[in-house]
């Protein structure tokens, strides 16, 4: 199942749309950090709302995908995980560490914006 | 053990195609969805075992009555190369793959009950149970 992703200004978001098999969140993963470099995007949300499982592979997916777009010199915000999803991962022993995570699509803009905002401000800009 | 319903693991598609299934099962049980989305990734835990490190193999679901109180029963079972060390295997953070380590134990945690037996060179075949909770709602 394909994740559509979407560029909006200087985001990328990508509404994931139904249940990913590893090799979906895998090709999303790719997808997204190459499209941070070719649309030079300043910020990344996901939208997992729709996952009613996030196990430890789906978990360290989304994690690594964040690092690579930190490295590409992007932001990731990963929103929408729902509460028994939460409980799931915390009795599992799962962290998002190191990740941005909001409530919902626009908590999570308005994160990156304030956020890519306050950068510039510190270059001057 | 009154209808039930296995599934061939043999590539990582059937992760999603059994913890879905295992949610469909559970659910008219009466668990809460709490307690459904803990057995879909206990399930999806396992599961990934088995495509991970047998390659092939087959989850089972069932439903099991002991006295008034209800349960599932999940059983994940393979032929693979089968764990030489299961106390090691159950340990937080320990993987001989390229995962967290984090299933086993995780998927232990997530389940009321939880079996391991495995033979190397043999297989592995796990067990776990999650109960109805009589007091929820």
């Amino acid at each position: 199942m394909l994740v559509p992703i979407l560029k909006q200004g200087d985001y990328l978001i990508a509404s994931i749309q139904s249940e990913l098999s590893d090799a979906d969140l895998l090709k999303l993963r790719d997808d997204l950090v190459r499209r941070v470099s070719e649309f030079r995007s300043r910020g990344v949300i996901v939208d997992v709302t729709v996952l009613d499982v996030m196990d430890s592979f789906a978990t360290r997916t989304l994690r690594a995908m964040a690092h690579m777009i930190m490295l590409r010199g992007a932001e990731t915000v990963i929103v929408g995980i729902q509460p028994e999803v939460a409980f799931s991962m915390v009795q599992l022993g799962l962290k998002l560490e190191g990740v941005e995570t909001a409530l919902d699509l626009e908590e999570g803009l308005a994160l990156l914006d304030n956020r890519i905002k306050k950068g510039d401000k510190k270059l001057g800009t | 053990m009154e209808h039930e319903v296995c599934i061939p693991v043999s590539s990582e598609i059937d992760i999603v195609t059994a913890r879905q299934k295992g949610r469909q099962m559970a659910a008219p049980l009466g668990f809460s969805n709490t307690e459904l989305t803990l057995i879909a990734t206990a399930i999806s835990e396992v599961v990934r075992n088995i495509v991970e490190y047998a390659r092939s193999g087959e989850l089972c679901l069932d439903i099991v009555r002991e006295g008034d109180r209800r349960g599932i029963v999940v059983t994940a079972q393979d032929r693979g190369p089968g764990i030489p060390n299961i106390k090691l295997a159950m340990q937080d953070g320990y993987s001989t793959g390229k995962s967290l380590g984090l299933g086993l134990p995780g998927a232990k945690r997530l389940m009321d009950e939880f079996e391991i037996e495995s033979e190397v060179g043999r297989g592995t075949k796990i067990t776990m149970k999650k109960w109805v909770q009589k007091n929820a709602r």
